[in-house]
C-alpha cells in the first residue's frame, strides 16, 4: 500500500502533543514540519520559541530552539540570523507574545526587513493562562479579564496583524490564513511554504498569521471553536495576502 | 587597532575596539549616555568586519538579539547604562539559566529613575545581586583606568564564553568619557570550543533546545543545584583583586572601579602623614573577594569602604569581615568623584584623636 | 480504496476528523482510552475510503497515517 499521509520526518521520535483537544497548535505545527521536510531545512533551522503554549514546539519538532524571554522571539530570531546569515531562522509565537507585549520588536523587526519568518498564532485570547483579554479579543468578548465582555471605552480594539506588518517595508509576505476548515488549511500551508521561502530567496522578512481556536479558554467543543473561528473571528480578520513582494 | 603601541583613546571607544580584537560578532545596542560612542564607533567599524551591528529599538531588542547570537555560540556583546541595564534584567536571568555566553557592558550613570547622565557607582547591586528573578549569578568586572577597559573586555569574552555564564563589565561615565593612553595588544585567550552546545541547525544530530523552562521539580532543583556548584568553580578560579601596602596596614580603603584610583592616592597621602592605610580593590565584583578581605580583617586590620553610592559594596566588605574588624563608609550618591582630600579627611576622622600626634 | 491508521495513544478524542470524513467513516468507538475519553474508529465495511486525507489534516495531534 501507499502512504498518503504520514508523520512529517522532523517530528521528534514518539512526540505527542501535549495541547489541550482539538487545540489548533498541532495543526499549525505539522504545516511548519512538513514545509522543513519539503525544503529540506532541518540541518539548518534555527527556531526562535516564545513564551505561551507556542514554546513547546521545541518537545515536538527535532530541530535546534532557542527559548527566547516572553515578546522577544522576534528579537532573538534576529540576534540568531545576524550571527548566522546561512541559516533558517524563524519564530513560533502566540499573539500576546507577538502583537502585545513584543509587538515592539515584531515591528522593527519586520521594519529591518531581517531575514527571518515569524509565524503567529491568533486565538483572539491567553491561552497559556487560562484565557484572559488579550490585544486579539474581539469585541464583545467574554473573557477572565473582560467579563463584561470587550467593549471599546475599557479595552479599546482589536489588532490587525497581518495588515500593520504588510505596511512595513521591510516585509516581503505577510498573510492571514486560518485552519478551521480543509481548504483554508491547505491555503496556510502555501501561505507559510511562502513566508519561508522569502527568508531563503533573502527577499526580507515573511509573516503568517494563523487564526486558530482555543476551545478550552472559548468554553466550545472543538467543532464550535472552528465555527467561532470560521463566523465570527473571519469577518473581523480577513483571510488574504496583504504583501507579497514576489507578485509585485 | 591591534598594537603594543600605546594610543590615547576614551574608555568607550577602547571598550569597543577591545569588543573586535576579542572576536565579538555581534553588537546589538540603544543609544543613552555615557555609553553611545561604543555603539557609534562599532555601527562603522562592525559592518567594515563584515560582522553583525543592529541599532536596536530598545534595550529589550538589544539584550534578547544578544540571547539569540549567543545561543549559536558567537561572541555577541551588549552596552548600556544603568536605567537602560535594567530594562536587561529578565533577559540576563534566561541567559544565565540558558547558560548564555553574553557579554554586557554597563556604563553607569546616576539614577534612580532616570537619574543623570553623571557618574555613579549606584548599579554595585543590581551588577552583582541582579535585578533579574530567581537564583542567579552573573560574573561582574569593573574597571578602573583606560588600559582595564580594554583588559577586562577581553576577560569578559573569554570568561563568558568559558564558563557558559553572562559576563557584565561595569565601568562608569568616568571612564567611558575619560581619555588615556592604553595598549590594545591582542586578545590573550585561547579561543573555547562550543561545539557541544552551540544551536548550529540539527545537521547530522537530533535537534537540541536551549530554555530556561522548567517543568520537573527534581530536575529543576538539580539544574541550580549545578549551576552553583558551577559558580562555586569560578569562584575558586577567578575571584581577583588588588592590594598594596596592606602588609602592615591598620587601616585598608576599599572601592570599585575608577574610585580606585582616588583609594591609591588617598592611601599615598595617608602615609605621608603617618598613618598605616592599605588599599584593596576587587577586579571581580562577583565573585567578589569575601575571603581575602576576611584574612585582612583577621589581621586585625580596619576598613573604609569609599563609594559613589549609598553604601552598596559596603554591605559585601562588612559581610566579608563578619565581625571581625570594624568598617566605615565614606560615600556620596552621585555626581562629581570623592576627592583624595575628601577621603583623607575623612579617614582622620573616622581614625579620631589616635593618629592626631603623628607626622 | 484506502485505509487509515489511527493512533490512540495521540488522540485526544477531540472527534474533529468524525465531524471531518465527507463520508462518515470514521466514528465514536464504544471503547474508552485510559482517561475514559471514548476513542474513535475507522468503519469502512463497504471500502468507500479513497484516501482524501482530510481526516489526518484536520487532526490536531497526529494521530491518523492514511495509506490507499
Amino acid at each position: 500500500m501507499q502512504t498518503v499521509f504520514s508523520v512529517p520526518k522532523v517530528m521528534k521520535k514518539d512526540f505527542k502533543f501535549t495541547f489541550c483537544p482539538g487545540c489548533d497548535h498541532g495543526v499549525a505545527m505539522r504545516l511548519v514540519a512538513e514545509i522543513i521536510d519539503e525544503l529540506d531545512l532541518k540541518e539548518k533551522t534555527i527556531c526562535s520559541s516564545a513564551i505561551g503554549c507556542s514554546v513547546f514546539i521545541y518537545d515536538f519538532l527535532n530541530i535546534d530552539c532557542i527559548e527566547a524571554p516572553h515578546g522577544r522571539a522576534c528579537a532573538s530570531a534576529t540576534g540568531v540570523k545576524r550571527a548566522n546569515p546561512d541559516k533558517f531562522v524563524f519564530t513560533y509565537q502566540g499573539d500576546g507574545d507577538f502583537a502585545s507585549i513584543g509587538w515592539a520588536e515584531s515591528m522593527h523587526t519586520a521594519l529591518r526587513g531581517e531575514k527571518v519568518s515569524a509565524i503567529c498564532i491568533n486565538n483572539t485570547t491567553y491561552g497559556m493562562t487560562g484565557g484572559q483579554h488579550g490585544p486579539t479579543t474581539l469585541m464583545g468578548q467574554v473573557t477572565t479579564t473582560s467579563p463584561f465582555g470587550r467593549n471599546k471605552e475599557y479595552y479599546g480594539y482589536p489588532i490587525k496583524m497581518a495588515e500593520h506588518i504588510a505596511l512595513c517595508d521591510g516585509t516581503a509576505f505577510s498573510a492571514r490564513v486560518a485552519l478551521d476548515s480543509i481548504p483554508h488549511i491547505n491555503q496556510a500551508k502555501q501561505a507559510l511554504k511562502k513566508a519561508f521561502e522569502v527568508q531563503l530567496q533573502g527577499l526580507g522578512f515573511g509573516f503568517v498569521e494563523i487564526l486558530s481556536s482555543c476551545p478550552t479558554n472559548w468554553h466550545m467543543t472543538p467543532k464550535q471553536a472552528h465555527d467561532r473561528v470560521r463566523d465570527e473571528m473571519i469577518p473581523v480578520f480577513p483571510l488574504g495576502i496583504f504583501k507579497d513582494v514576489t507578485a509585485e | 587597532m591591534i598594537s603594543d603601541k600605546k594610543v590615547l583613546i576614551k574608555g568607550n571607544y577602547a571598550i569597543a575596539q577591545a569588543a573586535i580584537n576579542a572576536g565579538c560578532q555581534c553588537y546589538f545596542g540603544y543609544p543613552i549616555t555615557p555609553q553611545t560612542e561604543i555603539g557609534e564607533y562599532l555601527s562603522a567599524k562592525m559592518p567594515e568586519l563584515g560582522r553583525g551591528y543592529v541599532c536596536a529599538e530598545s534595550e529589550l531588542g538589544a539584550i534578547n538579539m544578544v540571547v539569540g547570537a549567543s545561543a549559536t555560540g558567537v561572541k555577541a556583546m551588549t552596552s548600556s547604562s544603568s536605567c537602560a541595564i535594567a530594562l536587561m534584567q529578565e533577559a540576563l536571568s534566561y541567559a544565565y539559566s540558558d547558560e548564555l555566553p553574553a557579554v554586557v557592558v554597563n556604563v553607569m550613570r546616576a539614577g534612580p529613575g532616570l537619574g543623570y547622565v553623571y557618574p555613579a557607582q549606584g548599579d554595585y547591586n543590581q551588577a552583582v545581586y541582579g535585578g533579574g528573578n530567581g537564583d542567579y549569578k552573573i560574573i561582574v568586572l569593573a574597571p578602573s583606568t583606560v588600559q582595564e577597559c580594554i583588559d577586562y573586555t577581553y576577560r569578559a569574552f573569554y570568561l563568558a564564553q568559558k564558563y557558559r555564564n553572562p559576563v557584565m563589565l561595569l565601568a562608569d561615565g568616568l571612564l567611558g568619557q575619560m581619555m588615556e593612553p592604553a595598549c590594545f595588544g591582542e586578545y590573550p585567550y585561547p579561543e573555547v570550543d562550543v561545539s557541544s552546545w552551540a544551536l548550529k541547525g540539527a545537521k547530522g544530530r537530533d535537534g537540541k533546545a536551549i530554555y530556561s523552562c522548567a517543568r520537573d521539580e527534581q530536575e529543576h532543583i538539580r539544574k541550580i543545584e549545578r549551576l552553583f556548584a558551577k559558580f562555586e568553580l569560578i569562584a575558586e578560579n577567578e575571584t581577583s583583586y588588588e592590594e598594596d601596602l596592606t602588609k602592615d596596614a591598620d587601616i585598608v580603603l576599599t572601592a570599585f572601579g575608577s574610585m580606585t584610583r582616588n583609594i591609591k592616592a588617598a592611601t599615598r597621602a595617608l602615609r605621608e602623614k603617618g598613618i598605616k592605610a592599605g588599599w584593596f580593590r576587587p577586579i571581580t565584583l562577583s565573585p567578589f573577594p569575601t575571603k581575602r578581605i576576611y584574612e585582612l580583617a583577621k589581621e586585625g586590620k580596619d576598613f573604609v569602604v569609599v563609594e559613589m553610592n549609598m553604601g552598596q559594596m559596603f554591605k559585601d566588605v562588612k559581610y566579608a569581615i563578619n565581625g571581625e574588624a570594624h568598617v566605615d563608609l565614606i560615600n556620596r550618591p552621585c555626581g562629581e568623584w570623592l576627592s583624595v582630600e575628601e577621603i583623607v579627611s575623612s579617614v582622620e576622622k573616622i581614625m579620631g584623636g589616635k593618629y592626631a600626634n603623628c607626622i | 480504496m484506502g485505509l487509515i491508521k489511527l493512533n490512540n495513544s495521540r488522540c485526544k478524542s477531540c472527534y474533529l476528523c468524525v465531524e471531518t470524513c465527507p463520508k462518515g467513516l470514521i466514528k465514536k468507538s464504544d471503547k474508552t482510552n485510559r482517561l475514559g475519553d471514548y476513542i474513535v474508529e475507522f468503519d469502512d465495511p463497504k471500502g468507500e475510503c479513497v484516501a482524501c486525507a482530510m481526516c489526518a489534516k484536520r487532526c490536531p495531534d497526529l494521530a491518523i497515517e492514511v495509506f490507499k
